[in-house]
């Protein structure tokens, strides 16, 4: 009945994307439980298509400048910095 | 104090005389407190202290309040039973042995033990309004955009907002006539209305029309409805009237909730890095492996389940079948609930269709936790407020009953359940 492909290796590819490492007993939970919600999410099929009202809307203000975190504080939760930067791992 | 109740204990001052002073606010551990540090119950952010203060507690301050402690939660909002907390389970002080409801189970325990007068908590799916109700006291869900959600660390910002707990309708009136309120610092604010909540708590019911959808009373514990069908009564007695009505679209609610909420879940917590904040762990690699073995250190089982399913729901080939969907029934649960709302003042229904699990219960059964938000998640898809109040007990186990009205209408349900104060 589902067509979701919620095996351990989807498990695997979806935590790569999401940047989350797993270990192989993690893979296997989350595969098993994984079939049964998406299974139940599938019910959602049965949905129509209904039209949204556009009642919420994005709240501006004006592109000024004005007061915020001084560098310093911007960086206090920060493990690593240089020079006033945040200091990360290589990028490649 | 046994009960787990606080992540942090640290006072924070409120300034001068306000509508508040006196009176001690505990904080859900995903509002951020300048100076205080502010975890989301994750071992991610143990050791986070965040240079602002979230607006809701400006506010405080500005009204006197004395902050006393950062409460525990389910990490990051994600639980219905304070269980996934990286800091322990909070004990129930209403029932011993029982989860307090979650996501801000340390916030509804607080004022359940009388360890703070007031208690803020957010509710993404109902995560003030369960453990109101099954700790015994009162919780608000506010309409989307009354309460500023600056400075609160996002889940599923489409969804949560900030609410006030307390031991009676009146206390939470009168803590939310103090967040409510427009900010300029949130892009989804929205006006207050001429308002005054406390005053409304005045018990007055008479010809108040109660709709009790029947999808939401149906699927509840015997128990339960007893208990509901008594507070409906009561109502009656003060001149209240009922009438039955039908939202065929609320049997997809858990679902397009959990869909949606996963996947802006899967996006909110991309930020946790363990560069700008969180811990790093030190591991070695490049960008993405020493990334990814961070949050693998720092996340929950909880949380890595929510954010692994809400990036599958939104890859490449399932974002139709799943979020487009979600899409669907959230427009579909707004339009049912304007409709019933436009014969009734408010909605009545059991606030959670069971009694709080023992501790541990749930844990291992992911489905069996997302299913128990039945009740309350419509609420959050069609951006409305509710209110829980205490319907009395069920083999010693709290009950509460749920109030839900129209967008703006936080007076008409905190009338309502004054009047069974």
């Amino acid at each position: 009945m589902s067509d979701h492909p919620a095996g351990p290796d989807t498990v695997r590819h979806v935590a790569e994307l999401a940047r989350v490492d797993l270990d192989d007993d993690e893979v296997d939970q989350f595969a098993e439980q994984f079939a049964d919600i998406l299974d139940y999410f599938e019910t959602i099929e049965d949905v129509p298509e209904v039209d949204r009202e556009a009642e919420l809307v994005n709240v501006m203000r004006p592109d000024e400048e004005r007061e915020s975190l001084t560098q310093e504080e911007a960086l206090s939760n920060a493990e690593s910095s240089e020079d006033g930067y945040f200091k990360g791992p290589n990028v490649s | 104090m046994t009960e787990n109740v606080y992540i942090t204990e640290e006072r924070i001052d409120g300034e001068g005389e306000g509508q508040l002073a006196g009176k001690t606010v505990a904080v859900k551990d995903n509002i951020s407190t300048e100076g205080v540090r502010t975890t989301c119950g994750s071992a991610m952010l143990d050791e986070y202290v965040p240079p602002y203060d979230a607006t809701v507690v400006e506010r405080l301050k500005e009204a006197g309040a004395t902050i006393n402690g950062k409460t525990n939660m389910d990490e990051f909002g994600m639980g219905t039973t304070t269980e996934t907390s990286a800091f322990g389970a909070t004990d129930n002080p209403a029932a011993p042995g029982h989860v307090p409801g979650g996501s801000s189970g340390g916030s509804a325990a607080a004022v359940a033990a009388g360890e703070a007068d007031l208690a803020l908590g957010t509710d993404t799916g109902g995560s003030v309004r369960c453990p109101a109700a099954f700790c015994g006291v009162v919780g608000i869900k506010p309409t989307y955009g009354l309460v500023s959600r600056y400075g609160l660390i996002a889940y599923g910002n489409s969804l949560e907002q900030v609410g006030p707990l307390a031991p009676s309708v009146e206390g939470a009136a009168e803590l939310l006539d103090v967040i409510a309120g427009e900010d300029p610092n949130d892009a989804t604010t929205r006006e207050r209305p001429d308002t005054d909540y406390a005053a409304a708590a005045d018990g007055d019911v008479d010809g108040l029309r109660i709709g009790v959808p029947t999808e939401l009373v149906e699927g509840a514990d015997e128990g339960v409805v007893e208990q509901f069908w008594s507070a409906i009564d009561k109502l009656e007695a003060q001149g209240a009237r009922y009438h039955e009505v039908s939202l065929p679209s609320v049997k997809h609610a858990v679902e397009a909730y959990y869909v949606i909420a996963m996947s802006e879940a899967s996006s909110n917590l991309a930020r946790f890095d363990g560069v700008r904040y969180g811990q790093s762990g030190g591991f070695d690699g490049n960008w993405n492996e020493a990334f990814s073995a961070a949050r693998r250190e720092g996340f929950g089982d909880e949380v890595k389940r929510r954010i692994l399913l809400g990036t599958f729901a939104l890859s490449a080939g399932y974002q139709d079948k799943y979020y487009k969907k979600a899409q669907d029934a959230r427009a579909w649960v707004k339009q049912d609930f304007d409709e019933a709302l436009s014969e009734a003042d408010v909605l009545a229904s059991p606030t959670m269709p069971i009694t709080p699990f023992e501790l541990g219960e749930s844990l291992d059964d992911p489905l069996k936790m997302y299913l128990a938000d039945a009740n309350t998640t419509p609420v959050n898809l069609a951006d409305l407020p509710a209110i829980s109040v205490p319907a009395g007990e069920v083999d010693g186990l709290p009950v509460g009953i749920q109030f839900v009205g129209p967008a703006f209408g936080e007076e008409q349900i905190i009338r309502a359940g004054s009047a069974l104060d």
